[in-house]
């Protein structure tokens, strides 16, 4: 009984009302514009990461369309290069970055920890504000041509060369870097100093874990690019090289301050999805996490390895076969932890009693795709291999890999595990496993065939390209609609769900955790008292966990 | 006045619990800061090692003179500002009042001379792109370019600095004023303590400041 | 679409064989961690499915030596794959000793080529079968980079500044080259070919068929001094057809048999009275004074290396000639031969040049 929170006193008799939860506390415009419920705050970034995801999605349709043919008829070489520049821009930074920290992160942190709310709310909501004004100065900047930089903005291309809103777009995204710097301090600061009585750190979640170590690396790497992207802009408006060649500055300097960023972003990306991994995983199989503290600890191993290898961008790019060496072996090195959590997962699975509802699903192929798709950062990270590989579709196909078979697909699960309890409702499942399988193999279909086209050695960023490659083209743009029609379902069935769907209880998938002892939809204090804490987590073997409702 | 307002916000367990997440998040933000500016200083750095010439040629042609006046009076800011939070844990509202004051003030006299030390330099013909002379520099065979690019990282790491600064100098006017009317106490100090700790760290930033730039090479003057 | 599919990109190179090498090791050992994996995963997932009976699992909190074991094979095997793709990076990186250079400058949206002795090429490079060829590039505005898949070789170019690298083709062939690093509108469509031929055929293109090769630049002085108009490829035409006439014999007029050589062109061109070929008349203009001794040296490298069918057609453009020739055209005959502004045409062909006598015109003014 240690883990569920005491009962309150009997409260005096009163008429039956439904209790109050944070969604009915209050309705109106004002009361969700000016909310500091970090659970409010959770749903209105829902809502907007969910449309940037639909406007990167666009773009990734295009771009698939028009390479079915060989020849470039769809759209004009300019327009191609602003779509894919729009969709690496909105999907890393409006949709991959923030998606499971400001959701899934800001509802269910605080809970995890048995606190009342994140540390700063108020820098919450602001978190958000700014996240949505980088957003608009985006859109509306891409609505206007966008740049055709790529979202990598090398120079001296990017400074120099470029007649497009590079300045724009730099700004939009430096403001909402801001944004992920006060998630991640407001993450630290909470799970540091608000974590309810006998929390201690080993009885956290390895969710918070992932988070914490996601939040550190948000925290360091963030204001890099922030700085990078400025002076970029500097360099655009005042002439005066930084980066330009032609006036002595060195283009390397902001590959390596670009990259220094840039790769641990990836990190902050799949963190969150692995820690959704190690809640589902034990939940779903009804037994503890398999090596808890080397799970922990693996999380911030990624983190800090993750700073250490940011080289392996520009093996080709013009540094000293030193610098290359260094960065190959550092990048080795960086993947035994992502092994170590992979193996984990899969020994958890031993002797346990495992259902397949659709987070487990999504979760399960995550391990699958995840593991693909670094085993082929294995590949990228060898030096001989990636001098023949690098800016190919093989890079194109391992980091989609990642990116949509990895952390979709764990965004996808967690949605869907943490679903009843933001909503209060129940998706269909049978739906919910329909979708699951669409996005697994349309996802297969996209991007397998292009581990081969990249060998074959098609550029990334090409329009048009020999005949040769286009069998591979169109299965990959085929895979592509199956993988939109698996994502287009989730959309509908969801939002169906909140009308029509079963109501939830507290704990419909009987899953430990302080989350699942309070009410789903949960009251905007999350709890009636401050729970104590005082087993591990994921007790599911000594504890019969009610499985309610 | 201030007797009816909570200090303590509602998702804290207890006013220590808040003051000390208070502190880690300013800490944090500072650690962010720190790399912010880092990025300056690494590229500087890179362009100091492969231009240590002309580097050293361009920095020589800074006003030494206003850069350490300037860090005396930063330094002396950074004292105020530990008065004045000394004072408000003290509850002496006066001086914690007038070193709000002070700290703001001489605040603004740094941006005051670091106006006057740009106009200098405007005229010394150190403004790339505003106004340079390439020639004078190719007569002491420097290459003009690399000159700009240290006078570029110099103008962009001082104004940043005090972009800083100026919202620092807000920031503690602010506070004065909420001061003068008896908004902090011996209970309510921590707004002041981590003004401050944003203020020690804009100083700290100037003390790296001036010697990466002021003082590379061996100088014959102080302008 | 489906007539041409390509799944496997072709081995050209000395490193293609190694890459692929390491492809195949890499391959292998991926998809075995994979099986491991997905296989235990199935398994498990069969095994361990949720029935009834099946509803308690035990608490296993983990294993220390299961966690050293499967910390300590993934980094062995990590290094195992860094020190063999070291391996094959420095073969990639170091050019050996006796490559042949080119010269290669990236410019948006072309590459343009240059081998050691001038010859010009864009957007294709042409290199002999079995050679080294060392590679440096420079850009004249945005990186970009230099990629032949089929040699498994790319590297940035990088404006400002010389890169290298370098690779030996192994096979004949043409192989696709591109631009792999974004470098504005027409990035997709800064590709070429490199043309891989054999030594000989490579000698040929060098010296006949190169941008700024001495013998194109001869070919294009034949056409501005209008040498072609007389020394065209019709055999009964005015004057000798020149296809394959260096380093034979020739049979003059006055019986006497002379190597056409350097020296005999040389003469031909500035005094060509002096030996007149059998069967021809002595009315070629001389050109001492307006062939400068370099267009000299070019005439002749293009004469030397002037095959069968390869004279040039006379409906070739043309550079207008610069200066009047001193002397008259070539159609209107010298006084002392007076008759006909053309001479009649011949019955038979005439050889250009034969290694015995000339068989006797049949018709036509005798000098």
């Amino acid at each position: 009984m240690s883990t569920l929170v005491s009962p309150a006193p009997a409260p005096a008799p009163q008429p039956a009302a439904a209790p109050k939860n944070y969604l009915n506390v209050a309705y109106g415009l004002k009361s969700w514009l000016l909310t500091t419920d970090h659970k409010r705050i959770a749903i209105l970034y829902l809502v907007t990461i969910s449309l940037m995801f639909i406007l990167g999605g666009l773009a990734a349709s295009l771009i698939r369309m028009e390479l079915i043919t060989p020849d470039g008829n769809l759209v004009e070489a300019q327009t191609y290069n602003q779509l894919f520049s729009a969709h690496g821009i909105i999907m890393v930074w409006f949709f991959l970055i923030p998606s499971i920290p400001t959701v899934m992160g800001n509802f269910v942190i605080p809970m995890m920890i048995g606190a009342r709310d994140l540390a700063f709310p108020r820098l919450n909501l602001a978190s958000w504000y700014i996240f949505v004004l980088g957003a608009a100065v985006v859109l509306w900047t891409i609505l206007r041509g966008g740049v055709d930089t790529g979202w990598t903005f090398y120079p001296p291309y990017s400074t120099s060369s470029s007649y497009t809103n590079v300045i724009p777009v730099a700004a939009g995204i430096l403001i909402s870097g801001f944004s992920s710097i006060l998630t991640g301090l407001n993450f630290v600061v909470t799970v540091h100093r608000m974590r309810a009585p006998g929390m201690t750190w080993f009885r956290l979640p390895l969710f918070i874990w992932s988070l914490y170590a996601t939040s550190i690396i948000l925290i360091l790497a963030t204001p890099v690019l922030a700085m990078v992207l400025l002076l970029v802009a500097v360099e655009r408006i005042t002439g005066f090289g930084i980066f330009d060649p032609a006036l002595n500055g060195d283009p390397l300097l902001f590959q390596h301050l670009f990259w220094f960023y840039s790769h641990p972003a990836v990190y902050i990306m799949v963190l969150p999805a692995m820690g959704v991994v190690s809640e589902v995983f034990p939940c779903f199989a009804r037994k503890n996490i398999f090596g808890y503290r080397f799970v922990a600890f693996a999380s911030v191993a990624i983190a800090v390895f993750g700073f250490l290898v940011w080289g392996h961008h520009m093996f080709v790019a013009g540094q000293s076969a030193y610098a290359a060496m260094t960065f190959s072996v550092l990048s080795y090195l960086v993947a035994v932890p992502s092994a170590i959590k992979v193996f984990n997962w899969t020994a958890t699975l031993y002797k346990g009693s495992i259902a397949f509802d659709a987070p487990m699903l999504y979760a399960i192929g995550f391990i699958a795709m995840f593991t693909m798709g670094g085993l082929t950062g294995l590949f990228l990270a060898c030096l001989g291999l990636d001098i023949h590989v690098h800016d190919t579709y093989f890079v194109i196909a391992h980091f989609h890999f990642i990116m949509v078979g990895g952390m979709v697909m764990g965004y996808m699960s967690a949605l869907h595990f943490w679903w009843p309890k933001m909503t209060g409702r129940k998706y269909p499942e049978g739906w919910g496993r329909l979708a699951a399988l669409t996005i697994f193999f349309g996802f297969l279909m996209t991007f397998l065939p292009q581990f081969l086209l990249g060998y074959e050695g098609m550029p990334r960023r090409y329009y048009h390209y020999p005949p040769e490659f286009q069998v591979l083209n169109v299965m990959s743009s085929a895979g592509a609609t199956i993988l939109g029609a698996g994502y287009v379902l989730p959309l509908l069935y969801l939002l169906w769900s909140l009308k029509y769907g079963k109501p939830a209880g507290p704990n419909p998938w009987g899953a430990t955790g302080l989350e699942w002892q309070t009410r789903s939809p949960p009251p905007t204090d999350n709890f009636e008292v401050t729970p104590t804490v005082t087993t591990e987590p994921y007790n599911y073997s000594q504890e019969e966990v009610p499985r309610g409702g | 006045m201030e007797a009816s307002r909570t200090l303590l916000a509602h998702h804290f367990r207890d006013l220590d619990q808040q003051r000390e997440a208070q502190l880690a998040g300013m800490w944090i933000f500072l650690a962010t800061e720190v790399l912010v500016f880092g990025v300056l200083f690494t590229g500087y750095t890179a362009y100091r090692t492969i231009y240590p010439e002309a580097f050293a040629a361009a920095s020589q042609h800074l006003n030494l003179f206003i850069g350490g006046i300037n860090t005396i009076v930063l330094l002396s800011s950074s004292l105020t500002m530990v008065l004045a939070v000394y004072a408000t844990r003290a509850g002496r509202r006066r001086m914690q009042v007038a070193c709000l004051v002070l700290t703001a003030l001489l605040g603004t006299l740094f941006m005051v001379f670091k106006a006057a030390e740009y106009t200098i330099d405007y005229y010394d013909e150190l403004v790339p792109g505003m106004k340079f002379n390439q020639q004078e520099w190719l007569a002491q065979r420097v290459n003009p370019r690399e000159v700009q690019l240290f006078l570029m990282f110099y103008y962009i790491m001082t104004g940043l600095h005090a972009l800083h600064l100026s919202i620092g100098i807000g920031l503690i006017g602010v506070q004065a004023v909420l001061a003068w009317r008896g908004r902090f106490s011996p209970a309510n100090y921590m707004p002041v303590d981590l003004a401050g700790l944003y203020w020690h760290f804009v100083d700290v930033i100037w003390i790296f400041l001036l010697p990466l730039l002021y003082l590379v090479g061996t100088r014959t003057s102080l302008a | 679409m489906f007539a041409e599919i390509s799944l496997f990109p072709e081995q050209a190179s000395t490193a293609a064989r190694r890459v692929d090498a390491l492809l195949a090791f890499m391959l292998s050992v991926s998809t075995l961690i994979c099986l491991l994996i997905f296989g235990l995963i199935i398994v498990f997932s069969i095994k361990y499915r949720r029935r009834p009976g099946n509803e308690h699992p035990p608490r296993i909190a983990g294993s220390n030596t299961l966690e050293t074991i499967w910390t300590a094979i993934p980094t062995v095997v990590g290094l195992v794959m860094f020190v063999w793709g070291v391996e094959v990076y420095l073969y990639i990186v170091r050019p050996p000793q006796d490559a042949m250079e080119v010269y290669v400058v990236a410019k948006q949206w072309m590459w343009k080529i240059q081998h050691p002795e001038g010859q010009r090429e864009i957007n294709e490079l042409h290199v002999p079968v079995g050679q080294p060829v060392k590679v440096t590039l420079t850009s004249e505005d945005v990186i970009h980079n230099f990629s032949v898949p089929a040699f498994r070789m790319k590297i940035d170019v990088l404006p400002n500044r010389y890169v290298q690298t370098w690779f030996q083709a192994t096979k004949t062939g043409r192989y696709h080259l591109f631009c792999s690093q974004y470098c504005g509108v027409s990035h997709s469509g800064m590709v070429g070919t490199v043309v891989v031929m054999k030594p000989e055929q490579y000698q040929a293109w060098l010296t006949s068929h190169a941008e700024g090769s001495i013998a194109l630049e001869g070919r294009k002085l034949f056409l501005k001094y209008q040498c072609v108009s007389c020394h065209s490829a019709d055999s009964f035409a005015r004057a000798p057809v020149l296809e394959g006439l260096y380093g034979h014999e020739v049979r003059l007029q006055d019986g006497r048999t002379v190597l056409a050589d350097a020296a005999y062109i040389r003469k031909s061109i500035f005094n060509p009275d002096a030996d007149i070929v059998a069967g021809f008349e002595p009315i070629m203009p001389s050109f001492q004074g307006q062939i400068t001794e370099e267009e000299l040296l070019k005439l002749i490298a293009f004469i030397k290396a002037l095959g069968p069918g390869q004279t040039p057609k006379r409906i070739d453009q043309s550079l207008p000639p610069v200066a009047e020739p001193k002397a008259k055209q070539p159609a209107q005959p010298k006084p002392s031969q007076g008759g006909a502004p053309k001479p009649p045409a011949r019955e038979s062909p005439k050889p250009a040049f034969g290694a015995g006598p000339k068989p006797p015109a049949n018709a036509g003014p005798r000098p």
